[in-house]
């Protein structure tokens, strides 16, 4: 039997990966810390932590509790700044090789157009991420997300302002993710990125202490991932025509094909690089192995394949329970 | 930084302490005192995280060469399977990590400080000194006398030391601050290196920074990546020009830091009071503590 040849490159609406795996923001640094552990050379690309337009400490520590199958965060969007972030890592992303999208995050929409116009101009850089659902912020409603009008703003802004496709990164700590996701896509977001981790919590018995320095933090691995598919699945099926990012507990490359099947278009890493630095081309390279098996030539040939029998599906999915 | 399957050569108990030794040539080459590695433990419900542990040795000469040596206590999940493993399995190590304790230029007499097994890179740390010409003296405390490490071998690599526990059980009852300005002033301490309980770096570090004597520390706080992505592991360091502060990463810009640039007081908040009275048998800390409103932003 002749083999199709595979080609493991995804077209997200015009922004081209040549594998359908990017490492996660705030799990990937900007690549460069990586580099030892891994051929960066082999990533679907990079999306990189959120940057402010100024600098950011963030939150006391401890900023981390490993839990059932997950960890939470509670980092407070530390970064220094976009000036300092460019200057650092400018050189890096021009030569990299691979594409770089930029998580930019931000107080206000003033502030996230500022950081996007900083941010526009490097060579390298593919695409934006509006974080506006990171959960470790000061004020709920901070959190853009959560509030169709208030991410359709913000997300409107750095498009209208931009020349780069922005994906709106979004929290699945909503009523219905399909109406915020809508909202963004109306207001110009290129695709959505999905999902952010969970705002959580946990509890030290001995002390009654939280155990994060930030109280609540947010849940990130293997814990999140049937919540991600979901919410992949309800956007895909509203929204089939907009390039959607899954990502939410991706460890192998079968998590991957679930986010696909689901209707992703393409995938992010994160957590799992904490443990294995390679998780990202190990994923791919996985891809890619089972479509060949399966037959099949691109990562888009998963797309949304998922069978669903629409009498068994009962409650149109993106209403929610 | 160099990741590798690693073989383990020995796997035994040190007192209530657990040693693994790993066959690791690439990393034992270049390791320096204060180091760290991350090792992985199986994925699963309860080891999503590699485990992070200082380098108690690095042979690069001799029968153990090629070998880096690990001290630990079994407590988490993750520690009690690394207790269990056995010479010939191998484990996925990420290695070496972090900034090594400087040596000095001039000084030359060193008094190191270690608390528990925290005190495990202070032996790689004295035999490097050693090598340098440097005088050595420690100090070994410790809970009671089954927690002090290695107190033979802190002996043979010293030229004096002191050894405390909190129970009395081996050398002076107390803490190594109780002893730390005697054996300051009796060996001429010009540079003091501390590791070991959080608790006690700030205290040594005080004493230090009071008496004008330069003190390095190797910290510990929670880590999720050990590489510099994760941003969890962060220690508030004022810099160097006091022109302010940072959230530095334990893993990249440490674990050892200068312990007077350390903000100790912002790092190490005192605990706040739970608002209920707690039943009998939690551990209630000291009330009056209001400490800062938390959560805390820039």
């Amino acid at each position: 039997m002749a083999r199709a040849r595979v080609s493991l490159g995804v077209d997200l609406g015009g922004v081209q990966l040549p594998t359908p795996v990017l490492g996660a923001s705030g799990t990937f640094g900007s690549g460069r810390e990586l580099a030892p552990v891994l051929d960066l050379s082999k990533v679907g690309g990079i999306v990189t932590k959120s940057v402010t337009l100024r600098p950011v400490k963030g939150l006391p520590t401890p900023r981390m509790v490993e839990t059932p199958s997950g960890m939470l965060n509670a980092i407070g969007l530390q970064n220094p700044g976009i000036d300092e972030f460019l200057e650092k890592e400018g050189p890096f992303i021009r030569g990299v090789g691979v594409p770089v999208i930029l998580s930019i995050a931000g107080k206000s929409v003033e502030e996230f157009v500022q950081v996007a116009m900083r941010a526009q101009h490097v060579p390298g850089v593919v695409a934006l991420e509006a974080n506006i659902s990171c959960p470790n912020v000061e004020r709920r409603n901070q959190v853009f997300a959560c509030h169709p009008d208030a991410a359709a703003e913000v997300v409107g802004a750095v498009a209208r302002l931009s020349r780069l496709p922005v994906f709106a990164k979004l929290t699945p700590d909503v009523t219905d993710i399909v109406e915020v996701a809508d909202a963004c896509v109306r207001a110009g977001a290129h695709g959505i990125s999905l999902i952010n981790t969970l705002l959580a919590m946990a509890i030290d018995v001995e002390t009654f202490r939280p155990r994060l320095g930030g109280v609540t933090g947010g849940l990130s691995g293997p814990a999140i991932r049937p919540v991600a598919v979901r919410a992949v699945y309800q956007v895909a099926r509203a929204l089939p025509e907009v390039p959607i990012i899954g990502m939410g507990g991706i460890r192998s490359a079968r998590d991957a094909v679930e986010f696909l099947l689901a209707g992703a278009w393409a995938v992010a890493v994160g957590t799992a690089s904490f443990w294995n630095p390679e998780s990202v081309v190990d994923v791919g390279r996985g891809i890619g192995e089972l479509l060949v098996r399966r037959g099949l030539r691109s990562p888009a040939d998963l797309r949304a394949r998922v069978v669903v029998e629409e009498e068994e599906a009962g409650e149109p999915a993106h209403r929610g329970g | 930084m160099i990741r590798k399957k690693c073989e383990v050569l020995s796997s035994r108990r040190a007192g209530v302490y657990h040693t693994l030794t790993l066959v690791a040539p690439e990393i034992a080459e270049v390791a320096r005192p204060g180091q760290f590695v991350q090792i992985a433990v199986p994925e699963g419900r309860e080891f999503l995280l590699r485990r992070p542990f200082s380098i108690h040795e690095a042979s690069r000469r001799g029968g153990w060469a090629g070998t880096l040596e690990l001290a630990f206590l079994g407590t988490g999940p993750g520690t009690t399977w690394l207790t269990q493993v056995q010479p010939h399995d191998f484990l996925d190590v990420i290695g070496p990590l972090g900034k090594p304790f400087p040596y000095p230029r001039q000084l030359t007499n060193c008094l190191l400080v270690g608390g528990g097994y925290g005190a495990a890179p202070l032996y790689f740390l004295a035999k490097e000194l050693n090598a340098r010409q440097k005088r050595v003296d420690m100090i070994i405390g410790a809970r009671d006398q089954d927690r002090v490490f290695k107190q033979v071998e802190a002996k043979r690599l010293s030229v004096s030391i002191g050894i405390t526990t909190e129970d009395g059980s081996l050398g002076d009852r107390g803490r190594v601050t109780d002893i730390l300005p005697g054996m300051v002033s009796r060996t001429g301490a010009e540079v003091v290196y501390a590791c070991g309980p959080n608790a006690m770096l700030r205290a040594v570090a005080a004493y230090c920074a009071d008496h004008g004597i330069p003190c390095q520390v190797a910290v510990e706080e929670l880590m999720a990546c050990g590489l510099g992505v994760c941003w969890t592991c962060t220690v508030p360091v004022i810099r160097r020009d006091g022109s302010g502060w940072d959230n530095l990463r334990t893993c990249v810009e440490g674990p050892v830091f200068n312990g007077a640039r350390v903000w100790w007081e912002k790092w190490l908040r005192e605990p706040s009071v739970p608002t209920q009275t707690p039943p009998h048998g939690f551990r209630m800390e000291e009330a009056g503590v209001g400490g800062e409103p938390w959560p805390e932003h820039e």
